[in-house]
């Protein structure tokens, strides 16, 4: 708290991105752990809440006549303009906001205030939803070919490791300890992904440390592990997922890449994908772009292409596509690394475990991929996503790109998944809002050393308790997208990627669609399900009267009225029904048209209260829509509000975009 | 459409689709290719597919006959009895593109018309497009006025245009051309309203691009698409640089501001570009579509295109020629159409629950304007089409979309009535390529079908249930009410 100068700012004004005309007055608060902004007036009194730890950069911009304007990004890419009217207390704001985003110890993060409500008990039930060890049964391991090695049990080899961690049965400890030392960050080979039905396997790894010409034994012994745990075939792919160019100038300085001609049996492979500073700068362009105020069509697609994005996003996806086809087709093991073999690395292996086995396409079993490959092995989420006040050149959009690559083959497959959009946007959020201890820290030593279990709530259990709103309706267990491995099209497919309008312009909702077919689809199938309810009760109700020739005549009508039932493409259309700022052509005439009298622009774009008032169309369908208590208070598409997640306080945006 | 080679020929469809068949034998090669070649470009209309083509469905209901401007003044005079039916054009000797019959304002006589077309490019005087019932007021379209360098002006059209505006109230001219380029126009004799002389009126104008410059954008587009390149930066270039989205932006943006104009200012419209039989027809009927619930249905679609591009007398014919592939430049040629419905897709796609019709139907309704075995989109206008003897020699697209068993093909599993007016967002973030259309024949369609599929099965269900529920309650309460006779 000391760190607040000016808990409370009155006579601010939020001003809406896409219309610089519709600017709302009301207070600004600072709390310990949020920004809030209280509208004036208006019975509703909408609120924006930010959490500190979404909060990406501050820009406090030039004294205007109106105020000083203060603009926010958030991580979660919400971009807030505000106008203080003082230009101390905008500096006080600033001042303040600069340090509570940047906070430097991890006690200072949300999650160790955030309290749910939860007891001890559920508590601790939460994080046992997501097993790692039950994950590797799963996948088959311990057999024959795999077992657990105890090396790193105090994390005395490899401290951004995980303590149990799969390992070839012929790999000895001396071989591991020995190849350990061969990589970077002693990293060693570990497995990743194992393919019950043919042996077929994904491993990881750091880079050799190879220089231009060293040698290890154990290294090599190391891989020659892998190839012999998988006897269905002679040799193994090792995939650099680096650019040739970076691999090379590795080697410089002491570290570097496999050479064939030392390792027997391996196939080596470079899939160039760019580092965590390529990509960081990629991800700024494009949000200049985001961001840019009524751009032409061209601006748009030639910012989009100059920022590189999509072609970065292609890249982790052919390389995912490649381990998935090696694995899957031709029943060859990988391994894979990159650097130090915690991004790259973890954006392809997951990519590949994905698109091999239906079960990480499900809710429960996409959790555990994040666990596995991102949280378990050590992603510097600290650091990369700068929870933590730190080296601004650490910071990388690694597991965005991940999330971004399964929207984009929830494209191409529409029923593969069983979760939807709003999942995926859910977790981006919370990678950020440090509101849940799961990607606290950069690795599991360091999680384990702060009690995070103990101290915090999983995300996951949340996700979980909320799944319905999470599911995709599409989902069928019964078709070709859902069993075995995915084939999205690998040759000239550039078209199939398309920019991600619901990630990175998540908070313009009037840039979306106004509808959405997963919401409508999934009222039809909650209704569906009650009607399966009541003809079971109508059967027996009927089989007890037929039978007894008695019954009682209360039939409990369950059913709604469908119109209500199927209430969201009316509850959508408050929305719809607010034209855009189509051009400038009619605001002049309008002053000075007699009709219109002195009324400045309001009058052109309406809100949504004069509508109602105003058109009796309108009127009669927000009574409608009032009526629909279960519906219209799930979020309408894209996922813009954090439906039932913690009420009380991170109520955040879904207020904000209410309007 | 065709390139023949070594014993292979190559087709390039006007739906956007390659075809390459292996044939063995030279000869026979180059005379299928030769056959192909003349097959595909005949001269005379009347040659064509559509005057061959003879059913294989039951007809039920005759296409042709489906939309009469009759009926649809019907439905206008039980609201507003300001407008007339004109059969000035009866013999097509007033306006050779307008319908024998249109909608004029009833205070202004068929002699008055005849001086109005006198002053309008091509004949078209300005004509009912759209009655708003929500609040009166109106879109009429017209061709630009010919003022010319010395600004002639006309008495007629002044009158005209203001007897549709009602006391007090303003109205706006929404010109589909750049100032510039109507300016650029009263050299040749062309021009626009001046505010003088309409002091009622407010000119906006736009910048809709035409004819050669739309199809050289569609030419480029297509080869974006067929680009077999896995360069993800030269894919993103070659779409901005074929400039259709800004197209499509461009017209959905105008269409959008003639709808704010009449819903939200509560102010009437007149449009026009040029001729008006283009980017005129694209602004109004895509205006009518965001405004009136009644086009987002089936019938109503049909309706509308009937009225605002067949019977508005839209040149199909010189537009819809070749398509995409064709190596010789028509001067005509332009995918002004394939825009409309490009732009109603992105509407669709934007509020998946307000149309009862599907993408499929808008793709059906872009191959048959190009190339059909219905006698629909044949010909340039209405006089063309009575002087080809179309109702009576071929068949209305009509006739068999309309049919029973066709007409499950296009529905969408999700419509919900919806009575409002529905805003699209214009901005590049909202607009997507056409990919139904562009990309139809280079992706895998298999898992979208799939998620169609399952689309309708879940709705399906959900209807099944929903009339087994109904008829065990009715059944119940008729059981019940017996048990209860019986117990008194």
């Amino acid at each position: 708290m000391e760190h607040i100068r000016m808990p409370k700012v009155e006579n601010v004004r939020l001003l809406d991105r896409l219309s610089s005309r519709k600017a709302v007055l009301g207070t600004l608060y600072l709390t310990a752990t949020h920004v809030i902004f209280v509208e004036n007036g208006s019975e509703t009194r909408k609120e924006t809440w930010v959490l500190h730890s979404q909060i990406s950069s501050i820009e406090k911009q030039a004294t205007t006549a109106t105020g000083c304007p203060l603009l926010i990004r958030c991580k979660n890419f919400q971009v807030i303009q505000l106008v203080i009217p003082q230009e101390r207390d905008c500096h006080d704001v600033y001042i303040s906001l600069i340090r509570l985003a940047r906070p430097v110890k991890y006690e200072e993060l949300y999650c160790f205030s955030f309290n749910p409500k939860l007891d001890k008990e559920e508590r601790e039930q939460g994080w046992k939803l997501v097993d790692l060890a039950e994950e590797y049964n799963r996948m088959g391991v311990p057999n024959n070919y795999w077992q657990i090695c105890d090396v790193n049990r105090d994390y005395g080899v490899c401290d951004s490791y995980p303590t149990e961690v799969y390992v070839p049965k012929s790999a000895t400890a001396h071989i591991i300890v020995g190849s350990s030392k061969f990589r970077s960050r002693r990293r060693f080979p570990a497995l990743s992904y194992y393919c019950k039905g043919n042996n077929a396997s994904i491993c990881r790894s750091s880079q050799p440390l190879s220089g231009f010409s060293a040698r290890c034994l154990e290294d090599e012994q190391m891989l020659q592990a892998i190839r012999k745990a998988n006897p269905g075939s002679d040799f193994i792919y090792v995939v650099d997922t680096r650019p040739k160019l970076n691999a090379m100038a590795n080697r410089a300085a002491g570290k570097g890449y496999e050479n064939e001609d030392n390792y027997s049996n391996i196939k080596f492979q470079f899939i160039g994908i760019e580092n965590i500073h390529v990509m960081r700068n990629s991800l700024q362009k494009m949000l200049e772009v985001c961001e840019l105020k009524s751009p032409s069509m061209s601006d748009f697609l030639w910012g989009l292409e100059n920022s590189g994005w999509l072609k970065h996003i292609k890249a982790i996806m052919d390389a995912g596509i490649f381990i998935a086809k090696a694995v899957a087709e031709e029943g060859v093991s990988v391994l894979v690394h990159c650097s130090d073999g915690w991004d790259r690395t973890a954006q392809v292996c997951s990519v590949a475990s994905l698109l091999l086995d239906p079960y990480y396409r499900t809710m429960k079993g996409f959790m555990v991929l994040i666990e596995k490959d991102w949280v378990s092995f050590g992603h510097k989420f600290n650091h990369r996503y700068g929870n933590l006040d730190g080296d601004p050149k650490e910071i990388s959009p690694v597991i965005d790109q991940f999330i971004e690559c399964v929207w984009q083959l929830m494209e191409q497959f529409p029923c593969a998944f069983e979760f939807n959009e709003r999942f995926l946007i859910h977790i981006q959020h919370h990678i950020y809002s440090c509101q849940f201890g799961n990607f606290l820290c950069n690795s599991q030593k360091e999680r384990q050393e702060l009690k995070i279990q103990e101290r915090t709530y999983s995300l996951w259990a949340q996700l979980w308790k909320n799944r319905a709103d999470y599911l995709n309706p599409l989902h069928r267990s019964d078709c070709s997208q859902t069993q075995g491995t995915l084939h999205p099209q690998i040759a000239p497919c550039n078209f199939l990627y398309k920019f991600w309008s619901g990630m990175y312009n998540r908070f313009e909702k009037g840039l979306h669609p106004r509808q959405s077919v997963t919401d409508y689809l999934m009222a039809v199938k909650e209704e569906t399900q009650q009607l399966e309810e009541e003809l079971e009760v109508l059967g027996e109700r009927l089989a007890n009267l037929q039978k007894s020739q008695l019954g009682d005549n209360k039939v409990k009508s369950k059913q709604q009225d469908r119109s209500k039932q199927l209430g969201l493409s009316t509850s959508n259309n408050s929305l719809a029904n607010t034209p855009q700022e189509y051009g400038n052509d009619l605001k002049s005439f309008l002053s000075r048209s007699p009709s219109q009298g002195d009324e400045e622009d309001s009058a052109l774009i309406l809100t949504q209260d004069n509508l109602k008032s105003s058109d009796p169309d309108l009127s009669a369908n927000s009574d409608q829509e009032s009526g629909v208590e279960d519906l219209s208070c799930r979020s309408p598409s894209g996922g813009g509000c954090l439906p039932s997640e913690d009420s009380g306080k991170d109520s955040d945006e879904a207020v904000f975009l209410a309007g | 459409r065709f390139v023949g080679s070594l014993g292979t020929i190559v087709i390039k469809c006007k739906d956007l689709r390659i075809i390459q068949l292996d044939i063995p034998g030279m000869e026979e090669c180059l005379n299928i290719a030769s056959s192909i070649e003349v097959l595909s470009t005949l001269d005379s209309v009347t040659l064509m597919y559509p005057f061959f083509y003879r059913p294989m469905f039951e007809l039920v209901e005759d296409g042709w006959r489906s939309f009469l401007p009759d009926k649809e003044f019907e439905l206008l005079s039980s609201v507003t009895d300001e407008w007339r039916l004109s059969c000035i054009n009866r013999d097509f000797s007033v306006c050779p593109s307008y319908p024998p019959v249109v909608i004029v304002p009833k205070c202004i006589n068929d002699e008055e018309l005849r001086k109005v077309a006198l002053f309008r490019h091509g004949s078209r005087f300005p004509v009912l497009s759209y009655y708003h019932r929500k609040n009166g007021m109106i879109m009429m379209r017209s061709s630009q006025p010919l003022t010319g360098t010395n600004g002639r002006r006309c008495k007629e059209d002044e009158k005209l245009i203001n007897a549709t505006l009602w006391p007090g109230k303003r109205g706006y001219i929404i010109d589909t051309r750049s100032l510039n380029v109507a300016q650029q126009a009263r050299a040749k004799g062309g021009g626009f309203e001046q505010e003088v002389h309409y002091p009622q009126w407010r000119r906006i104008h736009r910048g809709i691009e035409r004819f050669n410059i739309l199809q050289e954008s569609l030419i480029k587009l297509v080869e974006a698409c067929n680009d077999q390149s896995h360069n993800m930066d030269r894919w993103l270039s070659k779409l901005e640089a074929s400039n259709w989205l800004t197209h499509v932006k461009e017209i959905l943006t105008t269409a959008c501001l003639a709808a704010q104009c009449i819903d939200r200012e509560g102010a009437s419209v007149l449009v026009h570009g040029t001729e008006g039989t283009d980017s005129t027809l694209q602004v109004t009927s895509l205006a009518q579509i965001i405004l009136d619930p009644r086009c987002r249905t089936i019938r109503g679609f049909e309706s509308l295109v009937v009225r605002e591009w067949l019977q508005a007398g839209h040149p199909f014919q010189q537009r819809c020629a070749q398509s995409a592939y064709s190596n010789s430049k028509q001067k005509w040629e332009a995918p002004v159409f394939l825009l409309f419905l490009d732009c109603v897709w992105q509407i669709l796609r934007q509020f998946p629950c307000s149309f009862e019709f599907n993408e499929q139907f808008l793709i059906m309704l872009f191959e048959h304007a190009y190339a059909s075995q219905f006698g629909t989109f044949l010909g340039n206008n209405e006089n063309e089409r009575a002087k080809l003897k179309l109702p009576q020699k071929t068949m209305s697209l009509w006739s068999w979309v309309n049919g029973t068993e066709e007409l499950s093909r296009f529905q969408n599993p999700i419509y919900e009535a919806n009575s409002l007016v529905i805003w699209p967002a214009v901005a590049p973030q909202s607009l997507q390529l056409w990919a139904g259309v562009f990309l139809r024949w280079n992706r895998p369609s298999k898992y979208l079908d799939e998620a169609q599929e399952e689309m309708v099965k879940i709705i399906n269900y959900n209807k099944e249930l929903q009339a087994k529920v109904k008829v065990l309650r009715r059944h119940l309460a008729e059981l019940e009410a017996d048990e209860r006779m019986r117990q008194n």
